[in-house]
C-alpha cells in the first residue's frame, strides 16, 4: 500500500503546529498502525529530519499509552481498538490519513502527536483511592459483592485512561473518564467510605483541569477502545447528587 | 440544565393540549383563554396567576439559557485548537443541533409572543377573542406563518428529543434498560408533542378551524 500522511507536527509547546504530508510507500497491510509510524520514522531519521512523536508503550491495547486522532476519529476507524491494534488492512491504497493528536486546553502538546495527560492523574488524585486496612490480605470471601456491581465496576475499571474520551467529546469534556474511575470503586463495599467525597472531589478536579462539561452526547462511548458505557455517567451524576444532599459531617445521616 | 428544561416542558405539555381545545369552537376556546386569566381567583385576584407562571416559567428560561451559554463557553475553552480533520458528530443530528436549535426556538418565542400574545404582528391581534387570531393568522394566503411555526415546532422536537434524555441522564439514569426506556419516551414525547401543536396551523389551512 502507498500513502499519505497529513501529520501535526509541533517542535514543543509554544510552536503553533502545522500539519505536515509525508508519502510513505510499501506499507504492508499486516502492519499495525504505529508499524507503519515506526517505517515513517526510520527513514525520516536516517534522513537526518526529525521523527514524528508519539506516545506508545504494550502495544498489545491495554496500557493506554498510544492515542492520536485518525481522520477526525480517536484511536481510528475501527471500534473498540487502540491505535497500536488498528491494522493497516483498514485503510485503502493511495488513501490520504490525518493524524493528530488528542485536542484539548487540558492536555497540552509536549511535541507533535505526544500531549500531558498528567490532569488525569489529578483527577485520580482527587478521589480515586479507597481506604485499606495494611498488612496481611483479608480472606477473600469475607466481603461479598453482588454479581451484578461486581460486573459493572469491572466494566469501568477497564478503563486504561487513554484520553480517547475527551478527544472525540464535541465539549472537550473528560466525563467518561471520570464516571468511569467513580463507577468502578463506588459501586463495590470498600469504596463506600469515600463515596461523596470523591465523586465531589474528582469532579470538582475534572473543572479545574479546564476540561468542558458534558452534555450527554456520547461521541465518547463510541471511540472508547473499552468500550465504557454512556450509563456510568448516570451512575457518576447520581453519586454527584447525593453527595451534594448529604449534610457532611453530620452523624448518623 | 435539566430542572429548568423540565419545568419549560410541563409548561408545553399544558400548552400544547389547551392549543386542542380549539377543534371544540370558538366559544369553548376563548372561554378556557379567558380562565387562563382567572385562574386562582377570588383568592388571587385576577391575572395574578398568570404573573406567577410567567415569572416563574421566565426565570427558568433565563437559568436554562445561562446554563447553555456557562456550558458552550467552557466547551470552547476546552478545546483552544480546532481539529483540521473533524467528522460531524454520528451519534445525533438532535444532539449536534441542540445550542443552534435552542437560539432558533428562542427567537421563535419572541416572534410567538408578539403574534399570539401582544397581537402585534396578527392580522386581528385582538386579546379578547384568541380563536379568531389563530384563525386569521394561519390563513391558508399567510402559509410564510404557518412555514415559521412548523420549523420552529420540528426545531423544538429535536431539541426535546436529545434534551429529554439528557435531562434524565443527568438526573441520575444509569442502567442500559433504563437508558433504552429513556431514548424511546424522548422520541415518542417528542414527536407527540409536535404532532399536538402543527395539527392546529394546519387544522386552520385546511379548512376545519375558520
Amino acid at each position: 500500500m502507498n500513502l499519505t500522511l497529513r501529520i501535526w507536527r509541533q517542535t514543543g509547546p509554544d510552536d503553533p503546529g502545522r500539519m505536515v504530508s509525508y508519502q510513505v510507500p510499501d506499507v504492508s497491510p499486516d502492519m499495525s498502525f504505529l508499524e507503519m509510524l515506526d517505517v515513517l520514522n526510520d527513514r525520516l531519521t536516517l534522513d537526518g529530519e526529525d521523527p514524528v512523536a508519539f506516545d506508545h508503550d504494550c502495544r498489545e491495547g491495554i496500557c493506554g499509552a498510544c492515542g492520536m486522532v485518525i481522520n477526525g476519529v480517536a484511536h481510528g476507524p475501527e471500534r473498540a481498538t487502540t491505535a497500536c491494534q488498528l491494522h493497516m488492512r483498514h485503510f485503502r491504497d493511495g488513501q490520504t490519513i490525518d493524524i493528530e493528536p488528542w485536542r484539548a486546553k487540558a492536555f497540552p502538546v509536549i511535541k507533535d502527536l505526544v500531549v500531558d495527560r498528567s490532569a488525569f492523574d489529578r483527577i485520580i488524585a482527587a478521589g480515586g483511592y479507597v481506604t485499606a486496612p495494611t498488612g496481611a490480605a483479608p480472606e477473600a470471601h469475607a466481603q461479598l459483592v453482588r454479581k451484578s456491581d461486581a460486573d459493572a465496576a469491572f466494566e469501568s475499571a477497564a478503563c486504561i485512561g487513554c484520553g480517547a474520551c475527551v478527544a472525540a467529546c464535541p465539549n472537550g469534556s473528560a466525563m467518561l473518564f471520570t464516571a468511569a474511575k467513580v463507577s468502578h470503586l463506588s459501586l463495590l463495599p470498600q469504596g463506600q467510605p469515600e463515596r461523596t467525597t470523591r465523586v465531589v472531589g474528582m469532579v470538582d478536579a475534572h473543572d479545574e483541569a479546564g476540561f468542558g462539561g458534558c452534555t450527554n452526547i456520547g461521541e465518547c462511548t463510541a471511540v472508547c477502545p473499552k468500550g465504557i458505557p454512556l450509563t456510568s455517567i448516570g451512575r457518576l451524576n447520581r453519586d454527584y447528587l447525593r453527595a451534594t444532599r448529604e449534610r457532611d459531617g453530620v452523624p448518623g445521616t | 440544565m435539566a430542572v429548568t428544561g423540565i419545568l419549560l416542558v410541563l409548561f408545553l405539555i399544558a400548552h400544547m393540549l389547551g392549543n386542542l381545545k380549539i377543534f371544540f369552537g370558538p366559544a369553548s376556546f376563548d372561554h378556557y383563554a379567558h380562565w387562563l386569566r382567572t385562574i386562582g381567583s377570588p383568592v388571587l385576584p385576577d391575572t395574578w396567576y398568570l404573573w406567577i407562571q410567567r415569572a416563574v416559567l421566565g426565570t427558568a428560561l433565563v437559568a436554562h439559557i445561562w446554563s447553555a451559554t456557562v456550558l458552550a463557553r467552557r466547551a470552547r475553552v476546552a478545546r483552544p485548537v480546532r481539529y483540521a480533520h473533524r467528522p460531524k458528530v454520528h451519534g445525533s443530528y438532535a444532539a449536534r443541533t441542540m445550542r443552534w436549535g435552542g437560539v432558533i426556538i428562542a427567537l421563535f418565542v419572541v416572534y410567538h409572543l408578539l403574534d399570539l400574545t401582544t397581537g402585534d404582528l396578527n392580522p386581528v391581534g385582538d386579546p379578547r377573542r384568541p380563536y379568531a387570531n389563530v384563525a386569521a393568522g394561519f390563513a391558508p394566503e399567510r402559509w410564510y406563518v404557518t412555514l415559521v411555526y412548523t420549523v420552529a415546532i420540528v426545531t423544538l422536537g429535536f431539541h426535546l428529543r436529545h434534551g429529554m434524555f439528557s435531562a434524565f441522564r443527568s438526573l441520575g439514569q444509569q442502567t442500559p434498560r433504563g437508558e433504552a426506556r429513556a431514548r424511546a419516551a424522548a422520541l415518542g414525547f417528542s414527536v407527540a408533542l409536535c404532532a399536538g401543536f402543527l395539527v392546529v396551523p394546519f387544522a386552520v389551512i385546511a379548512g376545519l378551524v375558520r
